[in-house]
This record gives C-alpha cells, structure tokens and sequence, in this order.
C-alpha cells in the first residue's frame, strides 16, 4: 500500500461513515418527488439518528444481555464488512484472498444477532418477523453466492475488491450477458437485504405485514440509532458491490474514481427509490418466486462462464 | 457491440422469457411473453448470415417475415381473443408449482448446456449458444406442457416447444428448403387453431378449461 493510498483512505473512510444517511434521505426524497411532494429535509436522516442518541433506553424484563448485543453486534459486523468491501475507490482498507466469504458471513452474523434479540423479547410479532427475515435471508444466500462465483470467475481472483475491480472490463467483453444476469441478480439480492420493496415495505408500520421494521420494535434510544444506521450501511456496501460490478472502471486515478462512484450511488438510491414508487410489495408467498428467479439468474450466469459457452 | 454480443445475449434473453413464462400465473402475460420470445427469435435467421459475413438473403428474409407474421401477430391475437372471451385468467393450481417450476426449468437448463457441450456437430454453429438454448427452449417448452392444467397454457407449451425447433433449424438454416420452413410455419398455424376451437368447445361444454376434469369419464 503506497504513502498516498493510507492518506486517502482517512477521507474515504469518513465518507463511507459519513455516507450512508445520506443515500436514505435520497431515496426518501425520490418517492416524494414521485408522489409530488417535498418530502423531508435532505439531513433528516441524521438528525433522527441525533435525536435517537440522546434518548434514554428502555429494557423489558424479560430481555437478557442477548437482546442488548443485538444491535452492537449487527453494527460491529457491518463495520468490519465495510473495511473488506470497496466503496468510493477501487481498493479496500483490507483485503485478503478469500474474503468475500468473510464479507457474506458477516452480514449473515448481523443478521443473526437481529434475529436472536427479536426473539429474545419473547413478543409473538417480532417471532413472526425474525422468522421471514431467517426465511428470505437463506433464500437470497444462493442467489448472492452464484453471483460471486462468476464474478470471481471473470476476475481470477477471490478477494473482494479485486473481484470487482479493473479485472472485470475484460469480463463485461467476453461474457457481457452473464455479467447482466450477475447484475439483475445482484439487484434482487440489494432489495431483498436491505429490506426494500418489492420484498419488505421499510415504510410500513403494520406488524403483520412488516419484516424487519417488526423485528426492532422493541429497541430504543441508542439501540435503535445502531440499528437504523446499520440498515443504511447495508444498504451503501450491497450497493457499493452492486456498482463495482456493474460499472468497473479501468483503473482511473481516484480523483475521477470516487466523484464517479458518489454519482452512481446517488444514481442507485434513486433507481430504488423508483423501485420503490412503481410496484406495490409483493404477496408475502410470492417473494420465494423473486428470490427463485435471482437463484436462477445466478445459475444461469455461472453456467454461461463456466462452459465458457461464449465464444 | 457486434453482431456476435447482440446474437448473445438475444439468446439469453431467449432463456429468460422462458424461465418467465414458467413463473408466470397470469394466462395472457404467458402469451405476451411468447410473443416477444418470437419476435426476437424472428431476427435470428438475418444475424445468423451476417454472422457468416454475407448480406442476408432472401431466404432469410422471408423466414423472418412468416415468423413475425405467424407467431408474433396471429397466434398471439388468437390466444389473447379466447382468454377475453374466457372467465379464466389465471393459471391456479398446476401440478408443479410455479417456485419449483421455475427450478426444475433451471435444471434443464444446466442439463441442456451440459448436454450441448458434449453433442457432435456437423458443422459448427455460428454461436455456441445455439444448440444449448434450443434444447433448453425444448425442454422448457415440454415442462410447460406437461405441469400446466390450463389448456391455454398447454398450447404455449406447445408453441414454446416449436420455438425451440426454429432454434435448432437455425444451424441447418441453409439445408433446409424454404418450402419446408413455410410448411413448419403453417402446421403450426393450423394446429394452433385446431386448438383454439378445441378450447373454445371445452370452455363451452364444460365451463373451464382445465385439462385434467377431462380426465373423468363421468360428471359426478
């Protein structure tokens, strides 16, 4: 790592902390647009992250330490997953060969420890809620992880930022529609993570039909600013791979690469937020059949890479 | 982007329309899909010949033009006319259901591919993704016909099945005679209003169109 890299990775860092509200506010901001009103104030996000912190927290007796780590624990895993996964540059702050499977784990840690403190409450809803989220979340595990076969097929390498780094624009080159199904795949895998529509409604407050929203409703203060911001970091990581691997760029000096990619990530959060505004959330029995067609497309693509069926 | 990625990825797209067609309930969604899957399948006979360089020729173009005709006009209108005409839109128990549909189509897709991987050819194809996507067309095709209740459904089995054909007389494009293609073209025509009348005479005697009643001999 060069004397410049470790210089530009303090900013970058900040703004991969910084960043996350932001892309919340946008999509927030897109469905209000779409709906003709103003919507929220752009920081809203962060003053509702402020004001939650300096709130009391609230315990029910029937918690143990499980239902205190909950939010920690999901927030620790998904700042660690930020130090592996590229966001504004090319490189990670680490990186070693294999750690795209660390990466997945440690979301699935995340989600993990939501899960258990849902539970933990011994509520009826939030049971209800962990046990969709555990449902779709092994679901949308097959999909991510055949997308990540052709990506590190068509990069030759198993580390993260590399696999969707400069290597891939030959990829997009000679296998181009099985990178389009890694994208479309990809996508499924964004929506159905970070809880958007048309898998989860973030905006619904309706403990039957809510997934992840019914699993926090017993969190307050601080715990549930850990949570709210953790949902967001997800939502910028998936994203961040989501674009690398869409739009790799060949090795471009940062200071094109980064505005670049803040652009695009804008761009993302608005697709979403258009996602979001044109389609209603699917039936709860039909989300297994989105997922399946994400599992499929992965497939789909790694058979096209690896009978090397294109020319 | 040259002939070649376009041909491509048409032919995933091919793939795709087919895995939708699976995972779709809704009867005429099922036939717009098909329509489109024709209609991009139509311009596979003048990309076929540009592939090899040559300006395409009359053949092709009269190949294309009965394609777009037959299959993206005229059998679409029929269907689309007979579920108006119907009360049934939906496709709502099939025997196999449409997540686990849309699986086993995925496996006979892998399978296809491995199939096609191993198949000696006598001449090579234009694009490696011929003959693995015309196999999995076939495929696809039978297990819409065979897992659908539906009679509307069972004719696009049917029409998804002879879309494959198509694909796969693409690599024998310039043996065959134009004569037998526009013959293919109106077996197809015929066949697909034979059953239309059928369904039509179903609908009327029994007041649905599921395949499966007719099993019983007797009305109970």
């Amino acid at each position: 790592m060069s004397v410049t890299r470790v210089i530009a990775a303090i900013p970058e860092a900040a703004a991969v902390i910084a960043l996350p509200p932001l892309l919340l506010s946008i999509v927030v901001k897109t469905k209000a647009w779409f709906a003709g009103r103003v919507g929220p104030p752009w920081l809203q996000p962060y003053l509702d992250l402020y004001k939650l912190m300096n709130k009391g927290v609230v315990y029910s007796k029937t918690t143990t330490w499980v239902f205190r780590a909950g939010p920690i624990v999901n927030l620790a895993a998904l700042l660690t997953a930020a130090t592996l996964v590229p966001v504004l540059s090319s490189g990670s702050l680490f990186g070693f060969a294999g750690d795209v499977i660390l990466v997945a784990y440690l979301f699935a840690l995340g989600r993990m420890f939501t899960v258990l403190a849902a539970l933990d409450t011994g509520s009826s809803f939030e049971g209800m809620g962990a046990s969709r989220e555990v449902t779709f979340g092994t679901m949308s595990e097959p999909a991510l992880f055949l997308s990540l076969i052709v990506l590190a097929i068509g990069s030759k390498s198993l580390q993260l930022s590399e696999m969707v780094g400069s290597q891939l624009f030959a990829a997009w080159g000679t296998v181009g529609p099985a990178m389009l199904l890694v994208v479309g795949a990809l996508l499924i895998v964004l929506l159905t993570e970070t809880c958007r529509v048309p898998v989860d409604d973030p905006a619904t407050h309706l403990e039957l039909t809510m997934i992840h929203e019914v699993m926090v409703l017993d969190h307050s203060g601080p715990d549930f600013a850990y949570i709210t911001y953790g949902a967001a970091l997800k939502f910028l990581l998936l994203g961040s791979i989501l674009l690398h691997a869409a739009f790799p760029h060949p090795g471009w000096p940062l200071w094109i690469d980064a505005p670049l990619r803040l652009i695009e990530l804008v761009g993302l959060a608005t697709v979403v937020g258009a996602i979001e505004c044109s389609m209603a959330r699917l039936r709860l029995n039909r989300v297994p059949l989105l997922l399946a067609g994400a599992t499929v497309l992965g497939a789909l693509a790694a058979v096209l890479t690896l009978t090397g069926s294109m020319r | 982007m040259n002939v070649q990625a376009v041909t491509d990825s048409v032919l995933v797209l091919v793939i795709l329309l087919n895995l939708g067609m699976l995972a779709s309930s809704r009867l005429a969604t099922g036939v717009r899909l098909f329509a489109l899957q024709s209609l991009l399948l139509a311009f596979l006979p003048l990309a076929e010949e540009a592939l090899e360089a040559q300006s395409p020729g009359i053949h092709a173009f009269i190949i294309a033009g009965g394609t777009i005709a037959m299959k993206v006009v005229l059998i679409p209108y029929i269907l689309l006319r007979i579920i108006r005409t119907g009360e049934v839109h939906r496709e709502v128990e099939p025997f196999i259901g449409f997540t686990a549909s849309v699986f086993v189509g995925a496996l006979l897709v892998i399978g296809s591919f491995a199939v096609a991987m191993r198949l000696p050819l006598p001449a090579p194809p234009a694009s490696k993704l011929i003959v693995p996507v015309a196999l999995s067309t076939l495929l696809l095709g039978l297990l819409t016909l065979v897992s659908r209740v539906k009679a509307i459904t069972q004719v696009l089995g049917f029409l998804v099945l002879e879309n494959g054909i198509f694909i796969l007389g693409l690599l024998l494009l310039k043996q065959t005679p134009l004569l037998v293609e526009l013959g293919i073209l109106l077996d197809l025509f015929v066949g697909v209003f034979i059953m239309a009348i059928v369904v039509y005479h179903i609908r009327r005697e029994f007041d649905h169109m599921d395949t499966h009643l007719l099993d019983a001999l007797k009305e109970t």
